[in-house]
């Protein structure tokens, strides 16, 4: 693994595998009765958001103290950001702090590989989201929970999703959470299909590893797993669909289409959710809709991500053999 | 590594699979007596060797006791003292049988004994994970050298050993045969960085 996650395209596939296995060991620490480890004592990793989140920053500070992290949030509104100071002066201020990881989200697409190419700061840069390009924590969770579910928490260890087939609808266009679903379902070896309205299809999108459908009931019989997408309504800017009626009618999910999925084919969203919209109460509250377990699986991977990236005196390479304790390490 | 080959050739055969063998019963025999029954024990291997020397033990004890004993793994790393001096570990898995730790008398099984690091770490772990009644210790080799002051309870083979050797167990389930091999380090490892 790099020293920075930017990108879900980054990834190797076995560093993907590598995270997914880790946070399948972190997923256990939930069931204990302490729910700690000592593993980053003394570190400290600070939450940057420049953008309102509730339940990316609530997880990676979950994940940080978890493992016994110091967290420092920093959110944009109520900081000298608000009185007009650049990111690089932010950024300098901590590193002075001594940060040794920064997560970051942020409006502008970039800002995370600005942060972390700069020079500006030491630490690892974690994207935690950024403008319309890449959300890759969402994708492992993602990833994860359809790992868990399709194949099971132990069968899935040291595998991929090799030919499932994972259907992603909505509004691709803005959606920094479908852009890294893409490359990292591609890279663990998935097929992937767009379903969205030509309006909200990105330009493009011919160059990305997967396909792109208009009809969704025509992908669903064939789906392992559907995302639907949040119309992100703060960043539309023109009319990229006539009604909100006729967008719910063509793309959204209700229980009649969910029956047409196959019976072992789940329903995700990665929150937040406008139902009624994108997804009915009827499907966002059975059993086959994972939100809530994506909320969990969240903490796990955000865990694995920043154990993998601060637990070491550098990042975890391509995993070693499985059996990597030598006899001098007793 | 093809099993069947030594890794370097000056390595040499100290404990050999029926060794192996015996050295596991009679430490299970010595669980029993000390354990009066081995009515509430416990055994948690340490990954890798030790999940596979402590099934065996399980084995062997529900032969000479005729129940089943609770058998898991409790991996250590994300509680070692070194983890700054090496790129991050691959974790490996813990698994803590069904009724938990809690007052009862758990076995920690590991394969070889050394700076006495492992154990350590092992013992906080398993802090986190209950309360047990009393916790000792079963390894196949003691090779001496402790930095941390932690004995075994329950020892295969003493094995007393320089700095410059390397004592490598290989086990049927991991390397294709049991055998407990003595080498010498490579010189270019003479002064290597004491580890856990």
């Amino acid at each position: 693994m790099k020293r920075h996650l930017i990108s879900a395209a980054d990834l190797t596939r076995d560093d993907a595998v590598l995270i997914l296995d880790t946070a399948e060991e972190m997923a256990r620490v939930a069931d204990r009765p302490i729910k700690k480890l000592p593993t980053l004592r003394g570190r400290t990793v600070v939450n940057l958001f420049f953008e309102d989140s509730t339940r990316t920053r609530i997880s990676f500070e979950a994940a940080a103290k978890r493992l016994s992290a110091d967290v420092i949030n920093f959110s944009a509104k109520g900081s000298s950001v608000s009185k007009g100071e650049s990111l690089k002066d932010t950024a300098l201020t901590l590193e002075a702090m001594g940060a040794d990881a920064v997560v970051i989200r942020h409006h502008a697409s970039g800002a995370p590989y600005r942060l972390a190419t700069s020079g500006w700061i030491d630490g690892s840069v974690v994207n935690a989201g950024d403008g319309t390009h890449e959300h890759p924590t969402q994708a492992l969770l993602d990833a994860f929970t359809m790992r868990r579910r399709l194949t099971g928490p132990d069968d899935g260890l040291g595998r991929g999703l090799d030919g499932r087939r994972i259907t992603i609808v909505g509004d691709v266009l803005h959606s920094r959470v479908a852009r890294s679903n893409v490359h990292l379902l591609a890279t663990l070896g998935a097929h992937v299909t767009l379903v969205a309205p030509p309006t909200l299809v990105p330009v493009g999108v011919q160059t990305w590893p997967c396909e792109v459908a208009y009809d969704l009931d025509q992908v669903l019989p064939k789906s392992d797993a559907v995302m639907m997408l949040r119309v992100q309504r703060e960043r539309m800017n023109a009319a990229f669909f006539p009604t909100e009626r006729e967008y719910s009618r063509r793309y959204g999910l209700d229980g009649d289409r969910m029956a047409k999925m196959p019976e072992h084919a789940v329903v995700m969203h990665p929150g937040p959710m406008n139902r009624g919209m994108e997804i009915t109460a009827e499907v966002a509250d059975s059993g086959r809709c994972t939100a809530v377990e994506q909320v969990a699986n969240g903490v796990s991977i955000r865990m694995a991500v920043l154990y993998l990236l601060l637990g070491g005196n550098e990042p975890a390479v391509a995993t070693p053999a499985a059996s990597s304790r030598t006899e001098e390490s007793k | 590594m093809d099993a069947q080959q030594h890794p370097d050739a000056a390595a040499r055969p100290v404990l050999e699979a029926p060794d192996i063998a015996r050295v596991l019963t009679r430490i299970a025999h010595e669980i029993v007596e000390r354990a009066k029954g081995a009515d509430d024990v416990v055994l948690l291997g340490i990954p890798t060797r030790g999940v596979f020397l402590a099934r065996r033990l399980a084995d062997k004890l529900e032969a000479i006791t005729g129940r089943g004993i609770p058998v898991g793994s409790l991996d250590i790393t994300m509680y070692r003292d070194d983890l700054r001096m090496r790129p991050a570990r691959t974790l490996a898995r813990t698994e803590i049988p069904g009724d938990g730790v809690d007052g009862r008398l758990v076995v920690l099984v590991d394969d070889v004994l050394f700076s006495g690091r492992t154990i350590r770490a092992a013992l906080d772990a398993l802090g986190d994970i209950g309360r047990p009644r009393a916790v000792q210790l079963a390894v196949l080799v003691d090779r001496g050298h402790r930095e941390l002051p932690i004995r075994a309870d329950y020892v295969g083979k003493n094995l007393p050993t320089s700095l410059r050797e390397t004592v490598k167990v290989q086990l049927a389930e991991e390397d294709g045969r049991d055998t407990v091999l003595l080498g010498l380090r490579e010189p270019a490892e003479t002064a290597p960085v004491r580890e856990q």
